[in-house]
């Protein structure tokens, strides 16, 4: 949205709708829209490379060969920060991506929950203190996760318990998008009935999916998301190599018996997902968090008892740097 | 594979035993006990070509020009398939360690049978993780105890999401890892393998782990038949060595290696199996008689030889 000087015979509403240059509502607009999403599931189900065809750049480089020495034992699970700039018509996104490689991948994975949960938790309780201060901080970054995207291994079979317990503890505090990686192993056939069999699964433990149905105002809406719930796991199928072909620049998975273009709605679910996640509903998903997920947890934690509001104090008891818009005030 | 002999594109070939063995074995038949170790959704049922899909015990009989083979396939559910998999492994190591056991103690009976019936394990097909870059920490904790018990043939089966680099490099790193945790692989090499033997093993070796894709289903493709799997870009060939290594694997399995891996579980782990448990009873005789000798408490109950089954009993699929 670029700006424009505003003409002399123009509206109130459009004066406001295209900012002024020195306004703040444009800083932050041209900073980008604060969105973060963390990617989890299990090694080699796909998340390196769905965030470089989500980002459509290499931002994680392929890993080096592994070592040997090493395969009998398990990484910890680690918590890696991606920050990328994107811009979807006309939007601007800074995309901060939480990687969580390790996740799954021991002989014993109950302790990976816990982990996430921490994580979430330790977010919550950032903005918790930042709101709580009586000089708050108008810079501040918000790293809340707004969306969660669960890897499925693609068994064909149903959930197993790892998926089950994952969505079960992390639902109440995230926005959880399940997603079938490495969808290209299943037949069609096969991706089907997994579909129907992970839903099934979904409704038998009473399991906390985001919903995208949550707001019920819009019943244009309403529908639209009653049928995007329907691709719900959505198959995803993505890579790092990337051809030309007469269209431009595709990225392909290519094997002897034939390619699969990621971008190829009718193969898989990854455009669709793509647009869910940076157009169409990256409101949702943040006033989600924001309004729903993020109170629920202020409410408890407070309620408990964990800090009174107020206790944040002042910005400038912290070693920070305090950027001020007003002259320098004392504390009272 | 109960299809007539004359369908060629489900002749295997084991009709070929040399002449000598062929009288002894043709009267008899083989017993080939497989077991196929992996996750859920690894792809071990579409490994098993068979008529019906529930699961029951299966046992086929396979028979070419007169060669009988009974195969007997048993799964494994809920391996691996937990958040906490230490010690998934007991049920399994246990289940072939209980075939052994039967088998000695029909040997040892006074009165045995001229032929004992075989349930005993000659085959592990152990499934790998298509989307891992290597081995897991499960697959060398379990890899690492199978492979002394029993024949361990490693696959990766619904290789369909990996490109031909993807395979390769896959094998690439496997194979560096087994080296490296000196996990032995069936063939096991011998100073008495003749040279051709040596040959057909070390390419063997080079393929391993199978990348096999399996199928039940028979699709028509441009007028022909041929069993595979259809996806929206492409139909796989499951008997297309291009795309699969399931000919390869079918043919060492039931063809090349047949009475080999049968050998191999009699002299090698049935010996091994066998000899420590003499021993183990031999040691606790001694114990007791030198209790009932001085006269003393007889000594502690021994431990019991078999390791208690923690997990779910095995199925026969």
């Amino acid at each position: 949205m670029a700006p424009s000087a505003p003409s002399i015979n123009s509206t109130m509403s459009s004066r406001m709708a295209t900012p002024r240059p020195s306004s703040y509502r444009y800083k932050s607009e041209k900073r980008g829209m604060t969105y973060n999403i963390m990617l989890v599931g299990q090694s080699g189900l796909g998340r390196r490379t769905f965030l470089n065809t989500l980002c459509e750049r290499e931002v994680i480089s392929p890993p080096d060969a592994p070592n040997p020495e090493t395969a009998n034992v398990a990484d910890p699970m680690r918590f890696d920060t991606y920050e990328v700039n994107l811009e979807e018509e006309g939007t601007r996104i800074s995309l901060t991506v939480i990687d969580t490689p390790g996740f799954g991948d021991g002989l014993n994975n109950t302790d990976c929950f816990k982990q996430l949960q921490d994580y979430i938790e330790a977010q919550f309780d950032e903005v918790l203190v930042e709101e709580s201060r009586i000089k708050r901080n108008r810079r501040y970054r918000d790293h809340r996760i707004h969306t969660l995207i669960y890897f499925i291994t693609p068994t064909g079979h149903s959930l197993r318990e790892l998926d089950i317990e994952l969505i079960r503890r992390l639902g109440e505090y995230v926005n959880i998008i399940p997603v079938i990686g490495r969808a290209d192993s299943l037949t069609v056939e096969e991706l089907a009935t997994f579909k129907q069999n992970v839903m099934r699964d979904i409704d038998y433990y009473k399991l906390p999916l985001y919903n995208f149905c949550w707001d019920e105002s819009d019943s244009e809406a309403l529908k639209e998301n009653r049928e995007i719930m329907d691709y719900t796991p959505f198959s995803v199928v993505t890579c790092d190599e990337v051809i030309d072909n007469e269209f431009g620049a595709v990225r392909v998975r290519r094997y002897p018996w034939g390619s699969i273009e990621v971008d190829d709605e009718g193969q898989c679910d990854f455009a669709l997902l793509r647009y869910i996640l940076l157009n169409s509903h990256i409101a949702d998903l943040i006033n989600f968090t924001e309004d729903v997920l993020y109170e629920n947890y202020r409410t408890k934690k407070l309620e408990v008892g964990g800090f009174a509001e107020g206790e944040g104090g002042d910005e400038e008891d912290d070693d920070e740097e305090d950027e001020q818009v007003l002259s320098t005030s004392k504390k009272d | 594979m109960s299809a007539p002999a004359n369908d060629v594109q489900d002749y295997v070939g084991f009709d070929t035993i040399t002449q000598q063995m062929e009288r002894k074995f043709l009267k008899r038949g083989f017993n080939l006990n497989v077991i196929l170790v992996g996750e859920s959704g690894m792809g071990k049922s579409t490994l098993v070509i068979r008529k019906t899909t529930e699961i029951a015990p299966v046992t086929q009989m396979l028979e070419e020009n007169g060669v009988r083979v009974k195969l007997t396939i048993v799964d494994t559910p809920g391996f691996g398939d937990q958040c906490n998999n230490e010690g998934c492994w007991v049920p399994v190591i246990k289940y072939i360690k209980d075939q052994h056991a039967a088998y000695l103690e029909r040997e040892l009976k006074p009165n045995r049978e001229r032929i004992i019936v075989d349930t005993r394990v000659h085959a592990c097909l152990y499934f790998l993780n298509p989307g891992s870059r290597g081995l897991r920490p499960l697959d060398v904790e379990v890899l690492k105890r199978l492979t002394e018990v029993t024949n361990v043939i490693p696959v990766i089966a619904k290789s369909d999401s990996m490109t031909i680099e993807e395979r390769t490099a896959f094998k690439r790193h496997i194979k560096e890892e087994l080296a490296f945790h000196r996990i032995m692989l069936f063939p096991y090499a011998s100073d008495d393998d003749a040279d051709d033997d040596r040959v057909l093993n070390a390419s063997i070796r080079e393929l391993i782990p199978f990348a096999v894709v399996g199928s039940e289903e028979v699709i028509e493709v441009e007028g022909k038949l041929i069993r595979g799997r259809r996806h929206g870009w492409g139909v796989i060939n499951i008997f297309d060595e291009t795309h699969s290594d399931f000919v390869h694997l079918r043919n060492f399995m039931l063809r090349t290696h047949l009475s080999d891996l049968i050998e191999v579980t009699s002299q090698r782990h049935y010996e091994q199996f066998r000899t420590s448990q003499l021993r183990q009873i031999k040691e606790l005789r001694a114990q007791q008689a030198a209790a009932a000798a001085s006269g003393g408490a007889p000594p502690a109950q021994p431990q019991v030889p078999l390791s208690v089954m923690q997990h779910q009993p095995m199925t026969q699929v």
